[in-house]
Order: structure tokens, then sequence, then C-alpha cells
């Protein structure tokens, strides 16, 4: 039942284009040349070309749009990358490379927050010197002002809720433009006793508010120049640059903010004059573009295309970097429908899945990712190699033995048949769910494709009734991380009090009180050590479970320009380089 | 005739305002039975309920069908508000709406992106009809000759070659590698040789595509016109070939090609959806994919009544066009 | 009686004994000095390749024509009497495109000047102006997109370095003289908006407008009405008597040439039968294959129930054409002759019955005139 996709046939023109291209190019070339780049993985080892130099324009390509450039409405990664250059936050991710990203460091604080009231109330200071891009103090009733406006649900949509779940569980605050106080400042939960203190006041400890509050949603924005919805075309600058012009889908360009200071931002090095981002529709034309020179970064840094990606390995090996995302691939097993309510049923598909197969489908170890072992990436604290069910002892490959030893347990000796979900315009989903179709069948279990569209999936997936009517067993997906914590990337996907009707995310309906405390228990903790040590334990029992069968952690190749200096992939932007560092020689 | 275009114009009236609503209904209806709110596309990743309901009152998706839909044209009469305790954002007419990701309003992003699909599909026209046309000639005219069956393969290819390849192809060659030609789109106000410059390939790409069904049609076409009784006559009145084939053959081709043409305009926004993908033209074909991928529903319904008055008008000028051409046509 | 020096490796009926009749009869072999008479065909041979092979459409054809006269060529479809019109109009290779051109040989002699071997393009300034045609079906025959005012003009304008207005002064005319009421107003009517009749008298009025000295008329009363056919046979020799040209109408009804034609001709497979004065092969016709065509003539004296007396069987293949006498397997006499000389051997046209009457059968004089007086003619 192979069909060949629409983007199947594109991807293979696109692989004949790249053939040609790549020997026209060089007249067949000699491999394992580096060309003029840093060297290959130079920024994932390390910092790649650090320089101080100052000047040129830094320049990005991308094909998707930003979702916004109002730091509140934004939650793709890239575009939370990229806000760093004109939104500021009490505090950031640190700019250093790899996990060391994922620490906290003050920006417009003087320091991470003090925490009082058991766990409940964070006070913050601002630094001196700190100015918005008309000259003018940020104050705290800007940074209120800016995290009040995640409340104006309607109006600013788009961004992560995570701030409004924690101050305001019950949604009692309508947003700033329903606010009936004179300065609009209404909120509760977050005070203002002076221009410099802001003090947060949760209705319940969460270990991981610091965390939310690095998300660009805790931007400061300045009453008097807030247009609302069309905030998104002109957001006001509190960092080193400014919107200079931008037009959807075409392009955007940053110039320097003269009343930034340097003095007071400890991570924003600003090397650049400018900035720009050039929007094409057309994935190949920008691997070309980027081979060429003629752009510095994929600015989303989903991976090159197999045609670009092939001669920029063969021939600029020095410019690429193999980086690793925070996202995992895996199936969730739907506990409720029969037969994966029995755990044996669950794992004879783990020991019956050829994950090699379906690393392949992704890209192989390169550009699709290193098999997983456990749902928890190595970005995130608590991750370690668990490996209960042997994966990469036998190097993913399929062990059928135990797979029908399994079965017999399940009281299925001869296997059965269930159903797969997988988002047809993810295509990779639906060829990995085929991959896994073909390993399954030679341990009897029968499984059938259903490709549904991705834009349906919250009415799917996401509702535990559906799942259960239509018998889907397994669900082919994929995740990653809205904060590198434990609750950031797995409360929602596993802990039982976050079974929803629609919109769900806990496909497995996995609802284990011993996990459900680990969570409990490490909200509490402000530590993010301690805390990494219960979402381990956490960890080892989602995998004992068997209820989730992740098989990739992501990977992608990205390519560096060779005008790039200051680079680095930063775990706290899913390994994509950290924007604000970036420099370029002219 | 007037009576005749007065009816036509109201029936293309009537036409667009179904196009319309069943667009809408597509877009905020259907949707709704499957269990796609469009409110929840528009809320983003976390969708709490409450986010949800604001969203809908505030796009009015809580009224019954036709009152929103009534909201929706008279957006394009008269313009409309949205609202949201102090936000409020006044849409003009011809107001479509404000796009769900950009927060732009779609009508300037319409009428930005029509010019870049206008030129694109003037240009590629206008080659596909000389280039198609001319070959389709020689070929019927050199009959089995190597001529005709070299441009009848080349035809061949062109019809079933996607534009995905012969334009990656030849922007791989001609921009990349011999960088002969520029791609960077510059509007034809602004810079009228880089405007030309930057559609050479695109023009060509998508010509190639339809050039080749024309070549084969005017082929076949003229195959059967020079058997006819009237070309002979045209002989026997002493005209020199070159008259024959000029003024009488070819006065006859020009009712298929019209037919296929008139069907091919209407579907030129799929061309033109890949070729602008495929070259980085910000068009209309560009901006429908962006917001399919998006999820941008009234960035796609606006593009989808924009095609639409597109092809009706393309239609309504055909058909004119027709009895133009054909004497025997008599409108009415 | 002059000795006959057929062409080689041409097995021609072409070459026949000169006897002095008017219009058709002593015709000189191909390669002789140019001929006196108007037109003089000489041993015309058209043959098409074709997959199948070659189709001989006219193997072998010699007439002549005299200023003034009519000649009626007389056939069964197929049998060649169209493509000879257009060998003479040289439409043949004008306009054949491709590889496979029609092959024509032979002489085809117009006013001391012989077309075939002539440039192209003068034969092409010829066309319309020294020789036109007229079509069977004026509807198609006439340019759908193009009034008949335009059609006329251009027809004019091809011949005579004159202004449009003069040209349209020209058509109108015409179409006046061809009995089109209105001229003013119909030169600007399309084709589709004229009845059969009154598109065919456009078409001869377009035949005409150049004054041409041959015209050739291809079932010009076809496509029409009964009631119209005669009005059209009635303009086209009132217009021969007042122009003076030379008229060969071509039909496979012999009733249309009774009354019109000097001299007929009979085309049977590509050849010619039978030829001479028109009264003498119409009432002392010398071949089997045109008593068949007087037996399928229509006439007004007779019962419609069994009024026909058809030609059996059909027109015979012109890739393989039948042995010996072309006509042998639907010939009711075939057997007359003896030794199967039908079957062996092709009949020569010979004179037959004096006054430049000529036949191609195998049967005796004696015999054919038996048969025809005794058996046909009372049938008829």
């Amino acid at each position: 039942m192979k069909r060949l996709s629409r983007s199947r046939r594109i991807a293979g023109a696109a692989a004949v284009v790249g053939a040609l291209l790549a020997t026209a190019a060089c007249g067949g070339g000699d491999s394992g040349d580096e060309g003029s780049g840093a060297g290959f993985n130079a920024a994932v080892k390390g910092v790649a070309a650090k320089s101080a130099k100052k000047g040129g324009t830094l320049k990005f390509i991308n094909k998707q749009e930003f979702d916004s450039l109002d730091p509140q409405r934004q939650y793709y990664g890239f575009a939370w990358d990229f806000s760093r250059f004109y939104a500021r936050q009490l505090i950031s991710y640190t700019p250093k490379p790899g996990n060391a990203a994922n620490e906290l460091m003050p920006d417009l604080a003087t320091s991470t927050g003090k925490i009082t009231n058991g766990g409940k109330t964070y006070t913050y200071t601002l630094r001196d010197g700190i100015t918005w891009e008309d000259g003018s103090p940020i104050t705290s009733k800007d940074v209120k002002y800016g995290i009040e406006r995640i409340w104006a649900k309607d109006v600013v949509s788009g961004g992560p809720g995570y701030l409004r779940q924690v101050l305001d569980p019950k949604g009692e605050y309508k947003g700033p433009y329903k606010d009936k106080s004179k300065d609009k400042l209404g909120l509760k939960a977050i005070e203002t006793p002076n221009d410099k203190t802001v003090v947060f006041n949760l209705a319940k400890p969460n270990g991981d508010f610091e965390q939310m509050l690095a998300m660009p949603t805790g931007s400061p924005v300045k009453a008097d120049k807030d247009t609302g919805a069309k905030y998104t075309n002109r957001p006001f600058s509190s960092g080193p640059y400014k919107v200079q012009s931008y037009t959807p889908g075409k392009s955007l360009s940053l110039v320097r903010n003269s009343n930034w200071k340097k003095a007071s931002d400890p991570i924003r090095p600003a090397l650049p004059d400018k900035v720009s981002v050039t929007f094409n529709s057309n994935l190949e034309a920008i691997d070309r573009l980027l081979i060429k020179g003629d752009y510095d970064v994929f600015l989303s840094a989903t991976g090159m295309t197999p045609s670009g990606r092939n001669e920029a390995l063969k021939q600029h090996k020095g410019n690429v970097d193999n980086i690793t995302t925070s996202f995992v691939r895996y199936v969730d097993f739907t506990t409720k429908v029969k037969p994966f309510n029995n755990i044996h049923c669950r794992k004879a598909v783990i020991y019956g899945t050829d994950y090699k197969s379906l690393q392949t489908t992704r890209g192989g170890p390169q550009a699709g990712g290193d098999l997983a072992t456990n749902m928890l990436p190595k970005s995130v604290k608590g991750a370690d190699n668990y490996d209960p069910y042997g994966i990469l002892k036998r190097g993913g490959k399929p062990d059928a033995a135990k797979a029908k030893d399994e079965l017999k347990q399940c009281g299925k000796p001869g296997g059965f048949s269930t159903s797969i979900v997988a988002r047809s315009d993810q295509p990779a989903e639906v060829e990995a769910a085929e991959a896994l179709q073909a390993s399954l069948k030679k341990v009897g279990i029968g499984l059938n494709v259903e490709p549904i569209q991705g834009s349906t999936s919250a009415s799917i997936t996401g509702s535990p009734s559906v799942m259960k009517k239509r018998g889907y067993g397994l669900s082919m997906t994929g995740w990653g991380p809205d904060f590198p914590t434990g609750q950031g990337f797995s409360q929602p996907l596993i802990d039982g009090r976050f079974i929803e009707q629609t919109g769900n995310y806990n496909v497995s309906e996995t609802n284990n009180a011993e996990i459900n405390q680990y969570f409990d228990d490490a909200l509490k903790e402000t530590d993010p050590n301690k805390a990494g040590a219960i979402y381990q334990k956490m960890n080892h029992k989602v995998s004992d479970l068997a209820v989730q069968m992740p098989f990739i952690y992501e990977k992608n190749i990205s390519w560096r320009s060779s005008r790039l200096t200051n680079v680095f992939s930063s775990a706290a932007y899913n390994g994509r380089y950290d924007y604000s560092q970036l420099g370029v020689v002219k | 005739m007037l009576a005749y275009l007065i009816r036509r114009l109201f029936a293309v009236v009537v036409m667009l305002l179904v196009v319309t609503l069943t667009t809408f209904a597509i877009f905020f209806v259907i949707p709704k039975w499957a269990g796609a709110d469009p409110a929840l596309l528009f809320v983003g990743k976390q969708a709490d309920p409450a986010a949800i309901e604001g969203i809908r009152q505030k796009l009015s998706l809580g009224d019954p069908v036709l009152v929103q839909f009534w909201h929706f044209v008279q957006g394009l009469f008269v313009g409309r508000d949205y609202a949201s305790g102090t936000d409020v954002t006044h849409c003009p007419a011809p107001c479509f709406g404000y796009s769900f990701r950009t927060e732009q309003a779609v009508w300037p992003q319409l009428t930005d992106a029509m010019p870049v699909t206008l030129s694109l599909a003037a240009g590629a026209c206008l080659l596909w009809l000389v280039g198609g046309i001319t070959t389709g000639v020689v070929s019927a005219l050199r009959r089995g000759t190597l001529w005709d069956r070299s441009a009848m393969t080349v035809a061949l290819a062109g019809v079933s070659l996607p534009i995905y390849f012969t334009g990656l192809l030849s922007l791989a060659i001609f921009s990349y590698s011999l960088k002969w030609v520029n791609v960077d789109y510059k509007g034809l106000g602004d810079d009228p040789a880089m405007w030309f410059e930057s559609l050479i390939l695109p023009w060509i790409t998508l010509a190639f595509l339809y050039a080749a069904m024309y070549a084969r049609l005017t082929r076949a076409t003229m195959l059967e016109i020079m058997g006819e009784d009237y070309i002979r006559t045209a002989r026997a009145k002493g005209l020199r070939e070159r008259v024959v084939i000029g003024r009488h053959a070819m006065r006859s081709t020009w009712t298929p090609v019209l037919t296929l043409l008139g069907l091919d305009l209407g579907a030129l926004l799929g061309g033109a959806v890949l070729t602008e993908t495929t070259y980085n033209l910000p068009g209309l074909g560009r901006l429908a994919v962006n917001a399919i991928t998006e999820k941008d529903l009234p960035v796609i319904l606006g593009v989808t009544l924009i095609a639409a008055v597109f092809i009706v008008i393309a239609n309504l000028v055909v058909d004119l066009l027709y009895a133009v051409i054909d004497p025997r046509v008599r409108l009415g | 009686m002059t000795d006959l020096t057929k062409p080689s490796g041409q097995p021609g009926n072409g070459d026949l004994p000169a006897t002095g009749t008017a219009a058709v009869g002593e015709v000189a072999a191909a390669g002789s000095p140019a001929p006196t008479a108007f037109l003089e065909v000489r041993d015309l041979h058209v043959h098409f390749p074709t997959d199948d092979g070659l189709v001989k459409s006219v193997d072998g054809l010699s007439f002549r024509l005299e200023k003034g006269k009519t000649l009626g060529i007389v056939g069964e479809s197929g049998s060649g009497k169209s493509v000879t019109s257009l060998g003479i109009m040289g439409l043949h290779t004008a306009g054949q495109y491709g590889r496979r051109k029609a092959r024509i040989s032979g002489e085809i002699w117009l006013n001391g000047q012989e077309l075939l071997g002539a440039d192209p393009d003068e034969v092409r300034k010829l066309r319309g102006r020294e020789m036109s045609m007229i079509f069977q079906d004026p509807l198609s025959a006439l340019h759908p997109y193009y009034t008949i005012g335009r059609q006329i003009i251009e027809a004019y304008r091809v011949h005579h370095e004159v202004t449009k207005g003069v040209a349209r002064k020209r058509a109108i005319e015409l179409l006046d003289r061809v009995g089109i009421p209105q001229p003013d107003k119909r030169v600007d009517s399309y084709p589709h908006e004229f009845s059969g009749g009154m598109r065919q008298r456009a078409m001869i009025a377009m035949a005409l407008v150049n004054n041409p000295e041959l015209l050739i008329a291809d079932e010009p009363t076809t496509a029409l009405d009964v009631t119209v056919q005669a009005q059209i046979l009635d303009l086209i020799r009132d217009l021969q008597k007042e122009f003076g040209s030379a008229v060969i109408i071509i039909t496979h009804d012999l009733g249309v040439v009774a009354e019109l034609a000097d001299d007929l001709l009979v085309m049977y497979g590509g050849r010619c039968v039978e030829r001479g004065p028109a009264e003498k092969v119409f009432y002392e016709p010398q071949h089997p294959y045109t008593w068949g065509l007087l037996g399928s003539m229509p006439r007004i004296d007779r019962d419609q129930t069994e009024r026909l007396i058809p030609v059996k069987g059909s027109p015979p293949s012109l890739i393989n054409v039948p042995s010996g006498c072309a006509f042998h397997p639907r010939c009711p006499y075939a057997e007359v002759p003896k030794d199967n000389i039908t079957r062996t051997e092709r009949p020569e046209l010979t004179e037959a019955g004096g006054g430049g009457h000529f036949s191609a059968c195998h049967m005796t004089q004696e015999e054919r005139t038996r048969i025809w007086t005794e058996e046909i003619a009372p049938k008829l």
C-alpha cells in the first residue's frame, strides 16, 4: 500500500536537480573537503569563530513566516530565539553552548528572583539604564503591562499561557483592553511597589516559574505604545535592535536601537549593525542561496533539504553543524484501546519494532537523529540513558523472540491488528508509520495506517473518545519542550490530570498516581538539579509502563555561513544558534 | 448585445455571491461539523476554553452562520470593526478580514500580490500562445518531419514534467550556475528592468508547461483545418500559401485555442502556485500556499474569492471573444 | 489516323486516333508539340502514396476542350473525376506538406502553356484568373469567419491591383449578376446567413470575378435542393454564354450534364472508358458502365419505385486495380468476349460509331449495339 506522495515526488525531482548541480558545481568534487567554514560541528562542540568584531549585516533567510513579532504572541521556536534582538525579559537564557544555555540568568533584572512565601512569591529589581527605543526607562509597570497582555486572549492570541495559569488559574483577570482600572494594571498577582520592583504572587508554588518568565511572553510592553492586535507589525524595542521595516512573507529588517545601552545588558553583544530576514518560498532555493553565500543562517533551522544536505556535506562540510534538537519522535500507545490496555501487548510492539528503519525514514542518524531509548531529551535535567528494552544493545533491530513472548503473555500468541494515526501533512510521519507497519507484520501484528489532516489532529488524537471510538491504538507524533524541564517537556504528555476531552496531549491517557506525584514533588523544588532527580525517576517509570515508544532524538543538518562569528548551538533554543550572539565578518 | 452583457454581469454577481457563500461555508462552517473550530486555529497551541470563547466573540464566530456571512458581505462593501475592549481594529471596505497569523488586513495583501501574479500570468500567457501556436503550426505544416517529431517530443516533455522540476532545473542552471539572470522580484513600477529579468525564468517555466499543450492542440487543429474545403477554395483563388495559412487557416485555429485558454486561465492559479513557490515570487499563489500551511482562513478565503472573480471574468471575456472571432456565434 | 506512341511503361489509354471532333477526340501523345486546343490533357497520372500502397486515382487520362464548349466528366465517386479537376487547377501540389506528396505525370496544356512542368507560382497566378473552380458544398467551401464580400474581394484583388472599394463594387456587380437580391447589402453577410442556393451563387460569383477562361464546376448542384439545382445549372449555362468560358462540369449524375454538355467523358477506376459528343454518348452509349449510369439516372417520367437499374457491386480499389478490364468484376457482359480476354487484357479506347465517339470495351461494336438496342434501351 505504498503511496507516492506529492512531497515525495517533489523531493525526488529536487534530488535529481541537486545531483545535477553537485556534479556541475565541482565536476565530481573530492569528498571530505571542509570548504572555508570553521569546521564540521564547530558550533556544536563550542563557539565557532569567536569574535567581538562589530558591524555588517547579519542575513537570515527563511521559508516560514514569523507566527508573530509580538513577544506575547510568539510560539515558534525560531521566533523566540530571534525576538531576543528586540525584546528583553527579567531573566533569560545564558549565552553559552549546549545545555549550559538552559541556566537562567538575569536580563532586565539585577538578579534571578528572590523566592519567598514558600515558593509562591518572586521578587525582582530592575537594572539601571534599561531603556525603550525612545529612550524612556523600562519600568516595573511596563513589565507588568506586557505580561498582562497574555490575558487578552482574543487580541494577543497565539502565545503560551503558562504565566496565566500560574498567576491567575481561575481566569479572573480579563486583560488590559477590558481593564477598568485607570492605569490598566488591574492584575492582582503582579505588584509594582515602585518603578524598579516587580513582585509575582503565584497561586501555588511552581519551581519552573522562572522558566516561564524567561519566555518572550515575559517581555515588557510600554502601554502607550501598545497597538493591540497590530503590535505584531511593529513591536516597540527594549533590546539592541529595532524594527526598521517588516513586510510579512517578504522581509524584515532590524537596525540598531541607539537608545539601548550595552552596559545595561549582560547578554547581548549586539555585533552586527543590521539584521535582516528574507523570506523565500522555495526550500531548495534557500539551500542554494546559503551555499552560495548570499545568506548566513536558515532562521527556522529545521534542517536542509536532502539535495542541499548532500552537497553541503560533500563539499562544504566545514560549514555544517549536526545539531541536536530537543525534539523527540515517538509513538503513543492509546492505553484505553484494546489490546494496549495490556502492558505486554505494548511491550510486544516495542520489541517488534525495527527502530533502525524508523530512523531511516526520518533521514538517518545525521539528518534524522539518534536512536531514542527513553522519552526525555538530553537537554532536559533528569535525562539519562535508561534503556529498559535494550534498544541500543540490539542496534535498533527488532527482537522477534521477545516480541512473541510478550504477545503470549498478553494472551495474543497469534498477534493482533490495530491502527496507527499519522499526520498526512507530515509525510515523514506517514513514512515512519509505514515502516512500523512493515516491521510489526513480521511478528504477527497487523497495522493499519490512518493518515489524518494535521489541522484535525486536535479533534482526533486530541480527543480520547474519538481515539477509542475509532480504535486507534497507536499515534505517530513528535514533541519538543516549551521550556527545558521535566514539567515543560513531560507534564502535558503524561500527567493524568492533563487529560483533556479536546486538545489532549496525553494521548496514552496515562493516569498513574506515582507519576502524578513526581510532578507535584518536582514543582515544589526550586533547585533545578533536585527537580531533575525527581524527573529522572518519573521518566524511568514512564519507560517501565511502556505507554510511549520514543525512537528518535532529533538531529538536524544546519548551515553556518563562512561570514558568521560567535556561533554556537543553544539547548535553550532547541539546538538553534543563539541568534542574539551572532556576528559577521564584513 | 447590451442586454446580453447586462444579463451576463448579473449572472457574474450571482455566481460570485454563491462562490463567496460556498467558500465561507467551507472554511467557517464545515470545519465546525468536523470538530475543527476556526477559533481553535486562531488561538494557537495552547487552547484554553476562555481564549477560544474570546476569539469567537471578537470574530463573531458564535453568531448564526447567515449572520456571520452577512457581516462578511457587509465588510466587503462598507467595512467593519473588530473590537475587544479598548482594542478596536477598523477594517475598511473592501474588508476581507484580518490575517489570523500576521494581523495584516487581507485586502492590501491581495492587492500587493495581484500585480505579481498578473505579471506572471500575462507574460507567460503571451509566451505560451506565441510559442505554442507557432510550434504547432510549423509542426502541422511539416508533419512527419524531424522538426515535427522533435517539437512534439519536447511538447510531450513540457506537458509531463512538473514545474518543480523544470523550475528548479532552470533556476539551478541559469541563475545559480551560469548567473545569467537574477530572480529577485521587483515590481514593474519600482524597477522595470529588474521586473523583466526576474520574471524571465518564471515566464518560461510556466509557459513551457502550457505552450506544450497549445502546440499539440494547434498542430492537431491545423492538420484538420488544412484539409477543410475552404482552404482548398483559398488556394483555388490563387492566394499565396503564406496568405492561405496566415489568413485562412490560422483564423480558424483561434476558436479551439480560445476554448482551451478559457479553461487554462481558470486553472492558471494552480500553475502560479508552483511557479511562485519555486521562484519565490510574492504573488497570489504563494500567498495562498502560505495561508494554507498556516491555516490562515481569512487569507485563504480572500485568495479564493479573487481567484473566483478572475475565473468568472476570464470566462466572460472568452465568451465575448468567441463572438468576435466566430461570426456564427451570436450573443443572446 | 496517326501512329500511336505509348509512353514507356505506361499502359495508358491516352493515345488515340485523331478524328477532328470539336472538343473531344484526337489528343496528341505526351511530349508532342504544343496543341492548338484551349485545354488539352495528355496522359495524366495522379498517384498518391499511402501506407497501404499506391493509390492510382487517375491513371492515364487524356482529353481536350475548346473555348466556349462544355465538357461533362461523369463517374462514380472514386472514379478520379475530382482528382482530375484538382490536377488541372494545380491543387495537388499546392499546399502539400510533409513527405507524402501526390505524384503527377503527363501534360496539361492551357492556352498553349504547359502547367505540370511550370513554376508553381506561375500556376498559382493562373488559378482564379485563367481558371477557376466551383465546389460541391458551398457551405464548407466558403470560409465561415469572413463575409461573402470579403472573400470575393480577396479573390479579385489577388489578381488585380485595385483598391478595396473598386473590388467591392466588382463583388456587388457579380453578386447582382448571379441573381442575389440586394447585393449591396448581402455583400457584407457571412456564408451561414445565406441559403444553400444563394451560397452556391455567391461561390459562382467568386469564381467568375476574374473572368476566367476555364471554369470547373465540381458537382455544383449535389449539395442543393432539387428545385435549386436547375436554377444553378441554368445560371452556369447563361454565364458561359455571356463569358464565353470553357466549362468542365464534373458529376456522378448524367442528368446534370444531359442538357448542358457538348461532350461527355465517362470515367471508371481512374481511366476514361467512353467519351464523345454528348448526344452520341447518350443515345448510342458504347460501354456497359455507361449503360449502368444511364440506368441509374433518375427520370421524371418513371415510377419512383422501379426507376433505377443500379450498377451492381462497388467501385474498384485504386490500389489493386482489377486485371484486364477494370470494370469486368461488375460487368454483366464480361463473358461475351472470348478467351477470358476481359480478365487478362486491358481494353484500349477505340473509336466506336464514328464522330469522335470512343469506348474502351472488348466487345465488338456489333455486340455492343445489339445488347444496347435489344436489352438495355427498352428498359430505360
